[in-house]
């Protein structure tokens, strides 16, 4: 009976730890997911937003795609278009999205989100070089504009140091008469009076679309930059900087003159971005990259989850971590905690207040609050309206130390906010019932011992390998189980056991 | 502090193995998981109903005086302490000697506490209704208190307590008793005889009830700290009686591992004042003895039918 109680819980517990481990290992080596988390990438999370008003009758918005060049890919996209028929298109080596509907009478706004990374710097790629086609001026502003190609020419010796030497005289704003006469006053006809003088000078031109990427930025409107055919290579230009190249955090969207957006039977239509940053290990998105390729595999990752969910089981996947803390040092160790699962939300709780930050709150919440409740428990209140007395004061006292954390500037002390309030107020009723039945010192025990679990729960909860782990393993989980399993059955000593019975070796002392 | 300084910091666990040390893990698995079922807890766990259990199979127990269940009968506790002098109030379900109110004096309305502290019936109903609310059961539990007789105890054991009552701790196994301990309180434990508070634990030989150690906070103690009573003078009385009346609350609760906890009444002799299905390991320090080697001696020996006397006296010639 005792044998066979013991084989069977090393069986299944042998048989759990070897299936989490194996279902690891396939992951690893059949699935490719990484095992470390390696560099961080940054990972950009672009929403583009349609809106438009209708004007009545059929409606049909077409927007360009982007063909990532220049070393960005794009991870995953995503259409909203709720009541609209919707479908992508290939149209002359160009993708596009079209949404369509019979009649709409109010107005509405189209998302189109897509998540992008930059591997590498390089350089665009080749591209159809355009017909040039000379404006068609008035006489006057040819005049003016061939005196401009002229002058332009003496400085420049190629059309590369002509586009500069261009660009550099509007940014500089040190233009002559003619030029000033060519370009006028109005900022947005800039760039079409440069096309027409590239044109005129015989120079191959395209712009060149595309968003400058900054955290946080809402309604961000595109921006263009021009590029030349130099015979040999496409050359950019910021026309703003009149910087040549590339600029790193710009994502192009489409090169040459086609429209980006088209709006048939609306009007006031606008494009505009919403951009976030996020930082994810690289091995992480190089494997995402490839599960956008091979959508099967999918189903069997927490990746196929919406972001905010996937935010949501970061943190319950390190509880089974911060579990098996509190399960070593209680069978192994011995320490006493008050309660058992207590130091793993207290633990949680740090991660989300920083260590230092939370234990300060932690002690003196619990601290004040220890105090009042002392108060409390003269009053001769019955057990739920004292504990609900405990919870309203502790709110208070979050809120008084919000507020006045924040006029001292203190900022970070407005984390308090994360420390869940019922695990504060009941660890300060726990605390006060200790004390009365038990002395301080019992308090002073299990307090720290709590807090000793919640603070090496927090320190393993925030080493990057373990987060790694948890969330790209889950399956893990399956060989905690199996070790958590074979500890309850380890009847060896505690090691404060080896202190406790320190002196029965010697009877005399 | 040249004693401090000879103590040894640490002992190893091969040492412990050898003493026959019983450690937490092991009681838990080996002892208390495999021999008590869950389903008896309830009559421990609960002292009302290990009063009334014991009461039919006639052993003796602290006269119940009354009992408050609900939040409304608080107010007949005056009824109930109506020419009450000494009594007990205590929750039915608590556990580690929480929320035990012991009244040893009454000056018309006004009650003595055992520490001498003065309350009024404004006090002793606080007390029953925080019982009620289970402010001192495990895990909150609504609870109820009851109102028993104090132990008047024993002339003998006067001098070896202070505030308090003198308890018996016998561990009994398989219906044999293996250990026992006399726990005193001390003032530094507050009248409570729980052994981590600085209560005094005297290790009792099974033979004879004599004394054959003294612990307080781990260290050999030999007088009393508050009454300077020397502890090897101690030999208790009703020996026999206390190991039987012990040994026979096996067949009254069917838990292979428990304590048995009896106090020394003037009048009644041994009564069973509460048992434990989760005894402490304490009582290894102050019989400067392992459990697990009399555990085993026991599992060792052949015959599961015997009487109470028989176990008994197994049990003395074993554990000499």
């Amino acid at each position: 009976m005792r044998v066979s109680s013991k084989l069977q819980i090393s069986l299944v517990a042998g048989i759990l730890i070897a299936l989490g481990l194996g279902l690891t290992l396939y992951k690893k080596i059949e699935l490719g997911f990484p095992l470390l988390p390696g560099q961080r990438q940054a990972v950009w999370t672009l929403e583009s937003k349609i809106s438009f008003k209708p004007v009545g009758g059929p409606v049909e918005i077409s927007l360009a795609l982007p063909e990532p060049e220049a070393g960005w890919v794009v991870l995953d996209e995503h259409f909203a278009s709720s009541g609209f028929g919707f479908s992508t298109q290939e149209e002359q080596g160009e993708r596009y999205a079209k949404w369509d509907r019979q009649s709409l009478d109010r107005t509405t706004t189209l998302y189109y989100k897509l998540e992008i990374y930059h591997a590498g710097q390089f350089d665009l790629g080749a591209s159809p070089i355009p017909e040039i086609i000379p404006p068609e001026l008035t006489p006057d502003r040819l005049a003016a504009m061939e005196r401009v190609v002229a002058s332009l020419r003496q400085g420049a010796s190629d059309s590369t140091s002509f586009t500069a030497l261009l660009l550099l005289q509007l940014v500089q704003g040190q233009m002559d008469q003619d030029t000033a006469f060519l370009f006028g006053d109005r900022e947005e006809s800039r760039l079409s009076v440069v096309m027409d003088v590239l044109a005129f000078a015989g120079i191959p031109a395209q712009p060149v679309k595309g968003i400058f990427l900054e955290d946080g930025r809402r309604r961000q409107q595109m921006d263009t930059l021009v590029e030349i055919y130099d015979g040999n290579h496409w050359q950019v230009f910021d026309s703003k900087t009149a910087q040549p190249g590339l600029p790193d955090n710009f994502f192009v969207w489409q090169r040459g003159d086609r429209s980006v957006l088209d709006v048939v039977g609306g009007k006031s239509s606008q494009l505009e971005f919403a951009i976030v940053e996020n930082t994810l290990p690289i091995k992480t998105v190089l494997f995402m990259e490839q599960q956008v390729k091979e959508r099967l595999l999918l189903d069997f990752s927490i990746y196929s989850l919406p972001v905010e969910q996937q935010g949501v089981f970061k943190g319950l996947l390190l509880i089974p971590v911060g579990a098996l803390v509190v399960v070593l040092l209680r069978l192994l160790v011995g320490v006493r905690t008050s309660g058992t699962f207590m130091p793993i939300l207290i633990a949680l709780a740090f991660i989300q207040t920083t260590l230092l930050t939370g234990l300060v709150i932690f002690l003196t919440v619990v601290g004040a609050g220890l105090w009042i409740r002392f108060y409390l428990s003269r009053l001769n209140l019955l057990l739920v309206a004292r504990i609900t007395a405990v919870v309203i004061v502790v709110i208070l006292l979050m809120a008084a130390l919000s507020i006045i954390s924040y006029k001292l500037g203190f900022d970070q002390l407005l984390t308090v906010t994360f420390l869940p309030t019922i695990i504060l107020a009941w660890t300060i009723e726990r605390m006060s019932i200790l004390w009365e039945e038990e002395g301080g010192h019992e308090v002073l025990i299990q307090g720290s011992g709590s807090l000793l679990a919640a603070v090496l729960a927090y320190l393993l909860m925030s080493v990057d390998l373990i987060e790694h782990l948890t969330f790209n393993f889950p399956e893990l989980m399956i060989s905690l189980l199996g070790v958590v399993l074979l500890l309850g059955k380890y009847n060896g000593y505690r090691l404060v056991e080896l202190y406790r019975f320190r002196d029965l070796g010697n009877p005399e002392q | 502090m040249s004693w401090f300084s000879q103590r040894a910091k640490w002992i190893s666990p091969t040492k412990l193995r050898e003493l026959g040390i019983l450690g937490m893990n092991s009681r838990n698995i080996d002892y208390i998981g495999r021999n008590n079922d869950r389903s008896r807890y309830p009559l421990v766990d609960n002292k009302l109903k290990t009063k009334q259990v014991a009461e039919q199979h006639g052993m003796s127990v602290p006269k119940l005086f009354g009992v408050v269940s609900i939040q409304r009968e608080v107010q007949d506790l005056e009824r109930i302490l109506e020419g009450i002098d000494k009594f007990v109030i205590k929750p039915a379900q608590g556990s580690g000697g929480k929320g035990i109110l012991v009244i040893t004096e009454r000056r018309g309305d006004e009650f003595i506490k055992s520490t001498g502290a003065v309350l009024d019936y404004r006090d002793i109903k606080r007390h029953a209704s925080n019982i009620l609310s289970g402010l001192y059961s495990l895990g909150g539990r609504p609870d109820v208190a009851m109102i028993e007789d104090m132990i008047d105890f024993d002339q003998m054991l006067i001098n070896y307590s202070h505030e308090g009552v003198p308890d018996i701790r016998v561990i009994v196994y398989q219906g044999f008793p293996v250990m026992a301990m006399m726990r005193c309180s001390t003032h530094a434990s507050d009248g409570k005889a729980n052994l981590h508070q600085g209560a005094v634990g005297v290790g009792i030989d099974i033979v004879n009830g004599r004394s054959l150690y003294a612990v307080q906070n781990n260290i050999k103690v030999d007088r009393h700290p508050d009454t300077g009573c020397r502890f090897d003078e101690l030999a208790l009385p009703y020996w026999d009686q206390v190991l039987k009346l012990s040994s026979g609350c096996y067949e009254m609760t069917g838990l292979g591992y428990f304590g048995a906890d009896i106090v020394l009444d003037k009048n009644k002799g041994p009564v069973v004042l509460e048992l434990n299905a989760r005894p402490g390991l304490a009582i290894q320090i102050a019989n400067q003895t392992g459990l697990a080697k009399r555990l085993q001696k026991i599992d060792e020996q052949p015959s599961n039918e015997l009487s109470v006397e028989q176990r008994v006296s197994f049990a003395q010639q074993m554990f000499g």
